[in-house]
């Protein structure tokens, strides 16, 4: 009974300390991807930082867009190449606390913001096209967000602490909301709920989630959710009815679906903000595997110095050979080249 | 007794009748782009939109970022609104009160018949009116010198300290004597009646459903035999009183008024928008254009995030009567409506 109870503290002081959480992958025997990382490969303006590098995503001429969190939340555009642009959004109410930034079939940019609970879709020039979501009104003074429970299931419209966003080939939007709501929403093109899984409370059971801090939808029109409290990622179909899970690729913190006819996933085992000695030694690879769970590879380890990763929170493949990550902790966004895994032997599972 | 059972059961079943049961569709389209924002300029939540006589549109927007400074004696709190202005072609011209210690939170902008702009700030609980150059002419209420936080919940029955200063104040109007009246508001539940200097006259109301009384004050508006319209959208009507703040109808049909706007000239119209709840698209959201005795003429759009859908309209401008502008607060947006 003594040891029930010490056990169940130090499982309670685990569930309280999130940021700390760190889990060694299970799976075996698979193979490295050689790979490099292109040197300084975004070209700031002098005098412009970037901070905490959380989203980042590619269109479809090659264009880079970085959302991050400097002195204010800010978006910005680089060419194929990482020259600067421009900003978008400077300014903006629905920037405050960046999480993610994807872009759409049609080029439009799509930005998370975990602060003002907004997601929010421009048009390519940058344009507001559409709002999900509230920003918390000022006028009824600082609120904290509740670690979780954040919302009523009935509040349909209104996200707590939301982390990314997806689109099927139809047009629907799926929002994984995310560090106080656990739950995957679904809406028509049009912005109108259609659906929900999981719910304000945490779970592990298939189709609950804790923390959901990563969303895709792949061609089939699947959502993978990257359950990050639960160190699994979760497949669920387009009603988001969950079809699967997968356990032994450490702790879930991201995933991206690569463009094209034959689609990969990269899953990211991202190492931990907070490392205790010997944390980098099992955490800060990504895996690449086949939509069907086949994994193909891995590359990369934690690490603060280039190529090493330092907390990779979001990546962009629309090109599953060239790999751009943005990382939290080295406010630092890299491009990775990856030798083509078509000549790599066998797999692993 | 026997007398007043009909009555009684008519004004019940008019009360029971819900918002927009068989009023006829207005057709109507939006104006795409009707307002053109310069490159790095972008609406937030829209408090308010109003016209002056040439129709240049000013814009009252909750945007730039509200901040508290920390490291002081007393936490302030600063910006978070701004105010712009855009000639009758939806072109910008400029933006006024640039930085003002009275922009916090957009609630309003109103154009008066001399063309002054008035602005009405929630969380700083003012009252300003800019002249036609944008220079500050007066102003009504002041801002608490430092913000709670978390923020003072609103307190006691509504009537408001008996004086002038506001709390969460949502709107403006004024009789042809230029008598200036405030809805006051989301805090308070009260209408706030000063002379054309900004004297304190009286107020009237307090929280409560009877007449006379209000959930919140929503919009206000008067007509041109100095009535006062105060939208009461927490107990889903408009009250008109006369210009004393004696309690003379209520409009029960029009759902959870939050925007009210009357028109000018012979046979004036007035519109009430059902808005829908900051959280839920899927209810609500449609105009009324009603005349002042309270009969329907029609109603047009739903809420939602398209053209032509509305979310969370919180002010209209019907300086014409079949061109109108709507601010939303769910979209973050100015639409043009032509009526048809």
């Amino acid at each position: 009974m003594k040891r029930t109870l010490t056990l169940s503290i130090a499982l309670a002081v685990l569930a309280a300390a999130p940021s700390f959480a760190q889990k060694k992958a299970t799976i075996e025997n698979v193979p490295d991807i050689p790979f490099s990382s292109v040197p300084n490969f975004l070209k700031l303006p002098a005098g412009e930082y970037l901070g905490e590098s959380v989203a980042v995503a590619t269109n479809s001429k090659g264009h880079v867009f970085v959302y991050h969190r400097s002195a204010n939340t800010r978006l910005f555009e680089f060419d194929k190449a990482g020259e600067f642009i421009k900003e978008i959004g400077s300014g903006y109410y629905g920037f405050e606390f960046a999480h993610s930034v994807r872009v759409d079939k049609d080029d439009n940019i799509w930005t998370v913001d975990e602060g003002t609970n907004m997601v929010t879709k421009f048009s390519p020039d940058g344009k507001v096209l559409m709002v999900l979501g509230r920003r918390p009104p000022a006028v009824l003074g600082v609120q904290n967000a509740p670690p979780t429970g954040g919302n009523a299931p009935a509040q349909k419209y209104i996200f707590c602490r939301p982390t990314d966003v997806g689109w099927d080939l139809q047009g629907n939007i799926f929002v994984s909301d995310g560090y106080c709501n656990n739950r995957v929403v679904k809406y028509d093109k049009d912005g109108r709920f259609l659906a929900q899984a999981g719910s304000e409370k945490a779970g592990s059971a298939l189709g609950e989630f804790n923390l959901p801090h990563g969303l895709q939808v792949d061609g089939q029109g699947n959502v993978w959710v990257a359950d990050r409290s639960n160190f699994r990622y979760q497949v669920l179909d387009n009603n988001l009815k969950p079809i699967r899970e997968i356990t032994n690729l450490g702790v879930g913190w991201t995933a991206c679906i690569s463009a094209g006819p034959h689609q990969y996933a990269f899953l990211s085992n991202s190492n931990p903000n907070g490392n205790i000695p010997g944390s980098w030694d099992i955490t800060g690879e990504i895996y690449k595997t086949e939509l069907d769970g086949t994994v193909l590879g891995k590359f990369g380890h934690a690490g603060k110095q280039v190529p090493g990763f330092q907390v990779v929170h979001m990546m962009d493949c629309r090109n599953p050979n060239e790999i751009i990550a943005g990382e939290i902790e080295s406010w630092r966004v890299q491009k990775l080249i990856l030798q083509s895994t078509t000549s790599t032997a066998g797999g692993a599972r | 007794m026997k007398h007043m059972m009909p009555a009684l059961l008519a004004a019940t079943l008019i009360a029971g009748i819900p918002a927009g049961a068989q009023v006829a569709e207005i057709r109507f389209d939006s104006v795409p782009n009707a307002l053109q924002l310069p490159a790095g300029l972008y609406l937030g939540e829209v408090g308010g939109v109003a016209t002056n006589s040439r129709g240049d549109i000013f814009v009252y927007t909750r945007t730039g970022h509200p901040t508290v400074t920390i490291g002081t004696a007393r936490p302030f709190a600063h910006g978070g609104s701004r105010l712009f202005q855009f000639d009758r072609s939806g072109k910008f011209v400029r933006e006024i009160g640039k930085d003002s210690y009275g922009f916090m939170f957009a609630a309003e902008v109103r154009v008066d018949p001399n063309d002054n702009l008035w602005v009405v700030d929630q969380m700083t609980n003012m009252v300003i009116k800019f002249d036609r150059q944008g220079r500050v002419a007066m102003l009504l209420g002041r801002k608490a010198e430092s913000v709670p936080v978390p923020a003072r919940p609103a307190t006691g029955d509504g009537s408001g300290q008996p004086t002038d200063l506001f709390t969460r104040p949502t709107d403006v109007a004024w009789d042809a004597a230029g008598n200036i009246f405030v809805a006051d508001g989301l805090g308070n539940a009260r209408v706030a009646k000063f002379d054309k200097d900004g004297k304190f006259v009286k107020s009237w109301g307090k929280k409560g459903t009877a007449n006379g009384e209000f959930a919140d004050v929503r919009s206000i508006a008067v007509d041109a035999q100095g009535n006062v319209y105060a939208a009461d959208g927490g107990n889903k009507r408009v009250q008109v009183f006369d210009n004393d703040g004696n309690f003379k109808t209520a409009f029960t049909n029009v759902g959870n008024a939050q925007a009210l706007c009357i028109t000018k000239g012979a046979d004036p119209i007035l519109y009430v928008s059902n808005s829908n709840p900051p959280n839920d698209i899927d209810r609500d959201g449609e105009i009324y254009k009603m005349h002042l005795d309270g009969t329907m003429t029609g109603k047009f759009g739903r809420a939602g995030k398209l053209l032509k859908e509305f979310g969370t309209v919180n002010a209209i401008d019907c300086r014409e009567e079949n061109t109108l502008y709507v601010a939303e607060v769910g979209n973050l947006r100015v639409q043009k409506l032509v009526l048809h």
